[in-house]
């Protein structure tokens, strides 16, 4: 079938959109750029076109009516088990790798005791594996650098401890391998793994055994569909390392003014607050960009701000948001720079202000800067819909709401929670004009 | 703000430069501003007075009615920013306690003050015996040149220009600028330079004025063609350089003016488009005006984001900082103080936000452009206030998409070109875009 895809290589994660011939989203894909831009769009691709697949099982299987009742679970099932395959392949990959980096006169005499340790805390990651996909289990990132990395210095230090050699050795191999485990694109395991995982899933859930061949008949035939890369619309920074010509290529703005609005036909403004930028788009009823307005020289009051925010409060980015709307009182913060705001937040601590309330201070802070930039671009108009990363956050999506109701009354604001992949929409629905609007075919980089 | 340039090439890295491609007249153009550096540079062994004045206007005929040796401090700050020099010189001048936000041209200029006065081409600039200040519209002008009096302790005079706040020039105005020019100015002049104003000579250089402004704005109105043949901002830069500075009323600016007419004369016969620094513009895909003044460190690298992308300026506001004379002002002999008021008062950054909105979209519409583009620069406060007022009021009245970018004169620090680039490229495809949607409609 035809496929039209749409990647945005943002400065902190790269995300993939596929949309069919009648502009469903069918897939969605989306990993860390990880400083480089080749691997992360070739991984996104793959995520959004395994989630493709997983699409049309669920489409296939519905319809059939092989696992009446039992099609959602068992599909979730199947995804935790797919994601489990993956990660045991990664494994298997990392532990190659690690291995290989150890060899040689680099720890001297502690090569074996290196060795030896690392088949260990691989063995022990393996053995884990299962209970960090079971259902329920809750994992801080989908990225196998974080998954695995996290397990592997916890489960290295006892290990190292355990053994009585030096700790450090072993972080240091990890280090050396996880760029080159994280940057291998594994596209022709997929439907090795899928078909592992269908093996472990009938396991799982005894009770749809026994339907084994009609459910793995639909599953086979979606298999067997080729998914053609018919079109692809590259945007955000890294777009010139797409391997396809100019044509191929869109800024982001475009891209998410249409992605906008595509998710809601009515958006007439757009605000994406994303890792380094933040942009204030004004569409038409087509979602044909009219204005548009981006921070300029600094990048304070974007999802870095956060970041570096994260960082100096030593948290969890995604643990800022929900800290912050228990505040009683929103501590006044600095806006136009970053820096100056960390400096600002351990003054306040100093002074005794709560943290909750200096973090709704930090989130006020940054939908100020957007406020600015909102009223550069012709200010907001109804609807009025909010993207990129930062949407994700609660406490920044409750000072947005109140600094628009305050400034311009009461107007719908749209929150799609799959605004992230607002941008690559916006490039599929490009993908998708240049083929079947326009009559174009996929050009290569020149 | 404003000015000229010379045909240096600006080199974009310190690898050498690719050769690149200049037009006869940017060559003869070169040539004139070199010798004027080096007449500078050797004016007082050879008995000669220097004056020193602004860009937006400047007197130029006069001066020369008193065999001054004329230097003008913005064009000295943007050649030695086009030369890779202004860097240097702009953190001296901080270290000398002038802070980050004052005007990059004047801590430029402080900065080369600083540094022994060594000028663009290396010749050593001489100390001004005149400061002439002809223009007030800008205060930063008037500080910029008390901290030179101050420096070099040299003679000042002032000729306080009325800003055109109703839009309109009156007679008072020019009686008042007329009667500054007989009291004060012109006895100034005579005094410092020991010679008697003569107004036979005065009428000489504006009749050669008058003649090479007629070839200029045929110059820059062949931007109206399709393609045109030239670049109305990057190009234009280099055509407006002698007229705006030390030549405008000299032969050999009316001769630079009709060599380049006949250039440019070709060109539109030939239906080609700009010469940029790689060669010809390929196809013209997007037809913009433009408004401020480019950046100078970055030049090449700026115009290269345009010429890339097929985007030519048909016609730009900055072309016009040192004389608006495309609604027909010329210099009159017949009326030499006369029109040399309207002249000052008539200067592009002395005409009010109406005035300067009404030109821009007189210039969308007269030169059938795509959009305005406006470049900011962030130490001019004077003249970026408002910009995206006129900004939106060109949008509305226009239909056309408009953008804003920010980078600075001579500040090196000041020019993020990823994010520069990635602005002009979304507001191109955002052209292209609106373009191929109106084409849809006119089509049903």
């Amino acid at each position: 079938m035809r496929c039209f895809i749409g990647i945005d290589l943002g400065s902190t994660t790269t995300k993939a959109v596929v949309i069919d011939e009648n502009q469903n989203v069918i897939g969605r894909g989306i990993t860390n750029s990880r400083s480089n831009y080749d691997t992360a769009a070739k991984i996104a691709q793959q995520e959004a076109l395994v989630n493709a697949r997983f699409f049309l099982f669920r489409q296939a299987l519905s319809s059939s009516g092989a696992l009446n009742g039992a099609l959602e679970d068992f599909l979730a099932q199947l995804e935790r088990d797919f994601r489990l395959e993956q990660f045991l392949v990664q494994l298997s990959d990392l532990e190659t790798t690690c291995q290989r980096n150890a060899e040689g006169s680099r720890f001297g005499d502690a090569g074996k005791a290196v060795s030896s340790a690392l088949t260990e805390v691989l063995k022990r990651l393996r053995a884990e594996a299962p209970a960090l996909f079971a259902p329920g289990a809750k994992r801080k990132s989908d990225f196998f650098r974080d998954i695995a990395g996290s397990r592997y210095l916890a489960i290295g230090e006892q290990v190292a401890k355990e053994a009585g050699m030096r700790y450090d050795m072993l972080v240091n191999v990890f280090d050396r391998s996880i760029i080159e485990v994280e940057n291998r694109v594994y596209g022709d395991a997929i439907s090795a793994n899928l078909l592992a995982a269908l093996d472990r899933t009938f396991l799982a859930m005894p009770e749809t055994a026994s339907r084994g061949d009609a459910v793995r008949a639909p599953i086979k035939s979606v298999l067997d569909t080729a998914l053609e890369e018919t079109y692809t619309v590259g945007t955000g920074y890294g777009r010139a390392r797409l391997p396809f010509s100019k044509e191929h290529i869109r800024s982001e703005i475009l891209c998410h003014g249409l992605g906008a609005h595509m998710m809601h036909a009515g958006t007439a403004t757009v605000l994406d607050i994303g890792g380094q930028d933040t942009k204030a788009i004004q569409v038409d009823k087509h979602g044909i960009v009219e204005s548009f307005q981006m921070n300029d020289r600094c990048a304070a009051g974007c999802g870095r701000y956060l970041g570096y925010i994260a960082d100096e409060m030593n948290m969890g980015l995604h643990e800022l948001g929900p800290l912050a709307m228990k505040a009683t009182k929103t501590v006044r913060i600095n806006s136009t720079c970053t820096v100056f705001a960390g400096a600002e937040l351990r003054d306040r601590l100093s002074l005794g202000d709560k943290r909750e309330d200096i973090m709704a201070g930090l989130h006020r802070a940054i939908i100020l800067r957007a406020m600015s930039i909102l009223a550069r671009s012709g200010g907001i108009r109804n609807e009025f819909t909010f993207t990129g990363g930062v949407a994700k956050n609660e406490a920044a999506v409750k000072a947005l709401k109140d600094l628009v109701r305050e400034n311009y009354g009461e107007l719908t604001l749209n929150i799609n929670p799959e605004s992230i992949y607002t941008g690559a929409l916006g490039g599929a629905t490009f993908a998708w004009r240049a083929v079947v609007e326009e009559g174009k075919t996929a050009e290569a980089r020149t | 703000m404003s000015t000229p340039v010379q045909m240096t090439p600006p080199q974009a890295s310190k690898k050498p430069a690719p050769h690149a491609q200049k037009e006869d007249a940017m060559l003869l153009q070169k040539e004139m501003i070199n010798r004027n550096y080096h007449e500078l540079a050797t004016a007082h062994e050879n008995g000669r007075k220097v004056a020193a004045t602004f860009v937006p206007g400047n007197l130029n005929e006069l001066v020369m009615c008193f065999d001054f040796a004329r230097s003008l401090p913005e064009t000295n700050a943007l050649q030695n920013g086009m030369r890779k020099k202004s860097g240097k010189m702009i953190m001296d001048a901080e270290r000398d306690g002038h802070s980050e936000d004052v005007c990059t041209y004047v801590k430029a200029d402080l900065g080369m003050m600083l540094g022994g006065e060594i000028g663009p081409t290396g010749e050593k600039l001489p100390t001004p015996d005149l400061l002439l200040l002809s223009y007030t519209g800008c205060f930063t002008f008037m500080k910029w040149f008390e901290l030179i009096r101050q420096k070099y302790n040299c003679e000042t005079v002032m000729l306080h220009t009325p800003y055109q706040g109703d839009g309109k020039i009156t007679q008072s105005m020019r009686d008042y600028v007329v009667k500054q020019l007989k009291q004060t100015v012109i006895p100034t002049m005579e005094r410092v330079s020991g010679v008697k104003f003569d107004i036979d000579r005065l009428r000489q250089y504006m009749k050669e004025s008058a003649k090479a402004e007629d070839d200029l704005v045929r110059v820059l109105q062949s931007a109206k063609n399709r393609p045109s043949p030239i670049d109305g901002y990057f190009g234009a830069v280099y055509y407006i350089g002698p007229i705006f500075t030390a030549f405008r009323g000299t032969p050999e600016a009316t001769q630079y003016y009709d060599v380049l007419r006949r250039e440019i004369d070709q060109r539109v016969r030939e239906k080609k488009g700009p010469i940029t620094p790689e060669g010809e513009m390929a196809e013209e895909k997007y037809r913009l005006v433009v408004e401020g003044p480019p950046n100078w460190t970055s030049f090449r690298e700026f115009w290269k984001m345009f010429y890339d992308e097929g985007a030519v300026v048909v016609t730009s506001t900055y072309a016009k900082v040192g004389g608006v004379y495309d609604f027909g002002f010329r210099h009159d002999p017949d009326h030499p103080l006369e029109s040399l008021a309207d002249y000052c008062l008539g200067c592009y950054t002395n005409m009010n936000f109406p005035q300067r909105i009404d030109m821009i979209c007189r210039y969308m519409d007269e030169y059938e452009a795509d959009g305005l583009l406006i470049n900011s620069i962030k130490s001019c406060n004077s003249f970026s206030a408002g910009q995206l007022l006129m900004l939106r009021e060109v949008e509305k009245r226009t239909g056309k998409p408009a953008a804003f970018i920010e980078s600075d004169l001579v500040d090196p620090r000041y020019f993020s070109a990823a994010n520069i680039k990635n602005r002009l490229e979304s507001y191109f495809q955002m052209i292209k875009q609106k373009r191929s949607v109106a084409g849809v409609t006119a089509g049903h």
